[in-house]
């Protein structure tokens, strides 16, 4: 570009060049310009609609028949706040049953060998295709038809006995989540380049090495993602275990609420726990990405805090 | 024991389509042995068979004396397992047209990976020895950064330092200068003339024909899945004596 300016700038008498190229910049800052910016009418009206309509929708609550004060008192209750960390643990517990049985169930979909692909394809095929509802159901009934648990000489016992609330609801909703993460790693390890492979292979690492140090690492950026999604959605769907008797969280609020004659408003409560522990979930899918996109871009994406400071002192301080 | 590789006939098709038709030919130790021809030419091919990463469907490659992928006996070939492919994978470095660095590991972890995983160096000692190799492609400030901060020509000789951490016997180039811009060609064939003078043992896919002519020990021009001719790199490169091997020169020169 400055190469053609030059050439054709060649044969004109210096006199004649306009200050334009190369001395102008040379000789202090440019002029900044003053324009005046397009006005955006169209985010000021749109500002005032919804500000009208969020006022409306406040004062229908604040005259509806809503004890408030009973949604304050319940919040911290510790019968809630234990439905809560019910809901946690089954959550994380069915999860990481999920993400471990999704993993290898993933992985034997990929294989060569025709059984394991087979095998992992019926069950997701089974797992994926009936509601987990169902399967929850499913779980609970499951002394209607198998009274005694007989595992031969390893264990023996009443299936009402092993099949507790939390057994039913870690396996229904474990399982069921199992499926869905092993569709998830699929994908993922498949969008690693196959050059990764053979590059790992050509060092002489085996298949098993290659897995485990080279491909799964990269297909966690894929993973991740709709992980923290499935997490997320986990904590919401663990609300269908009320139906096992377990005590999560909405079995909890909902017991107090039919009680105390306050359906709504520990529907409320339960409400605000949910996006409590949706919300802080976000935050930490944030910075579990923020990890594994190590290498894929140049400079790491800013953490929450580097964001905020940005925004607020200027942004053109610290961007990395 | 002086021939490296040894191909006897070798053939490979994907499905109906034969890419190699029977090539002869044999890589000596300690020498350059330049594989040139137009896309298409089965080159790069055959150079994937020679470790393995593709199977041959009839004919016979040995690597140093050792059949590739098969044990024989008596008569019958035998599969070899994926373990054992990998140990003779082990003493066969390899350089990738696209470089295939791990993304998610630094420079220097990607050299420290195959020894310490493979060959079960410690990890201390295998960092001392890729610090050492960097310093030799001349990247010894570079050990901290990921691939995607080094430009084509810093990936491939971190690609060269990496294969070469294995203690190679043989090396495997397959374009490796192809995919990079040309004023960092000159570095990458800087490292490999190199390590041509070190006595290594090299068979290296290309369109460099100033680096075969200059370091080649031996040319093969290949052309749909045969060997054209083969010669001195000077003498087939100056004065070709099949029309096609002119042909594809005229047009490359």
């Amino acid at each position: 570009m400055t190469d053609k300016l030059e050439k054709s700038s060649a044969g004109v008498p210096p006199e004649d060049t306009p200050p334009v190229s190369k001395d102008s910049e040379f000789s202090g800052p440019p002029e900044a310009i003053k324009a005046i910016p397009v006005r955006h009418w169209g985010r000021w009206v749109s500002g005032v609609v919804v500000v009208a309509l969020l006022a409306l929708l406040v004062n229908a609550f604040a005259n509806g028949d809503i004890q408030w004060g009973t949604v304050g008192d319940k919040v911290f209750d510790s019968t809630v706040i234990a439905g809560a960390g019910r809901t946690l643990l089954i959550s994380i517990l069915a999860m990481v049953l999920g993400v471990v049985l999704g993993v290898v169930l993933a992985v034997m979909r990929l294989s060569k060998n025709p059984v394991t692909s087979t095998v992992s394809w019926l069950y997701i095929w089974f797992f994926r295709g009936t509601p987990v509802y169902v399967q929850l159901l499913m779980w609970f009934n499951l002394a209607l038809i198998f009274p005694m648990l007989n595992l031969g000489p390893i264990y023996k016992d009443e299936m009402t006995d092993v099949m507790t609330p939390f057994m039913c609801a870690l396996l229904g909703l474990g399982l069921n989540e199992a499926a869905y993460m092993a569709e998830i790693c699929r994908a993922g390890l498949l969008a690693v380049d196959e050059g990764q492979t053979e590059a790992s292979h050509a060092l002489g690492m085996s298949h098993s090495k290659t897995l485990r140090r080279i491909v799964i690492p990269q297909a966690m950026r894929v993973i991740v993602p709709p992980t923290g999604n499935e997490f997320i959605n986990m904590l919401k769907t663990s609300s269908l275990v009320y139906v096992v008797t377990y005590n999560e969280l909405l079995r909890s609020t909902s017991v107090i609420g039919s009680s105390s004659f306050a359906v709504m408003e520990l529907l409320f409560v339960a409400s605000i726990w949910y996006l409590v522990m949706t919300s802080i979930f976000s935050v930490f899918q944030y910075y579990l990405e923020r990890h594994y996109a190590r290498g894929s871009s140049r400079s790491l994406p800013p953490t929450v805090f580097q964001k905020i400071r940005a925004n607020l002192f200027g942004s053109s301080r610290s961007k990395a | 024991m002086t021939a490296m590789v040894k191909a006897e006939g070798v053939h490979k098709s994907f499905g109906a389509v034969e890419v190699l038709k029977g090539i002869d030919l044999e890589v000596k130790n300690g020498e350059v042995f330049c594989l040139i021809g137009p896309s298409g030419s089965g080159k790069s091919t055959f150079l994937r068979c020679i470790n393995h990463l593709e199977k041959i469907n009839a004919g016979r490659l040995y690597v140093d004396g050792n059949l590739v992928g098969y044990r024989q006996k008596g008569d019958k070939l035998y599969e070899l397992k994926d373990s054992e492919v990998a140990l003779q994978r082990r003493d066969i470095g390899m350089v990738f047209q696209r470089f295939n660095l791990f993304p998610h590991m630094t420079a220097a972890e990607n050299i420290v990976e195959a020894p310490v995983q493979v060959k079960g160096v410690s990890r201390a000692q295998a960092k001392q020895r890729a610090l050492e190799l960097l310093d030799r492609v001349g990247l010894a400030d570079k050990a901290g950064n990921y691939p995607a901060q080094l430009s084509g020509g810093q990936q491939q000789r971190v690609a060269i330092a990496r294969a070469l951490a294995m203690d190679p016997k043989l090396m495997l180039f397959d374009e490796p200068t192809s995919a990079l811009d040309p004023e960092l060609v000159g570095d990458v064939l800087d490292v490999m003339r190199d390590l041509a003078e070190s006595g290594m043992t090299m068979v290296v896919v290309t369109h460099e024909m100033g680096f075969a002519r200059e370091v080649g020990d031996s040319l093969v021009f290949m052309d749909g899945g045969v060997v054209v001719e083969s010669g001195n790199p000077r003498e087939v490169l100056t004065n070709p004596q099949h029309e096609r091997t002119q042909a594809f020169l005229s047009k490359v020169l």
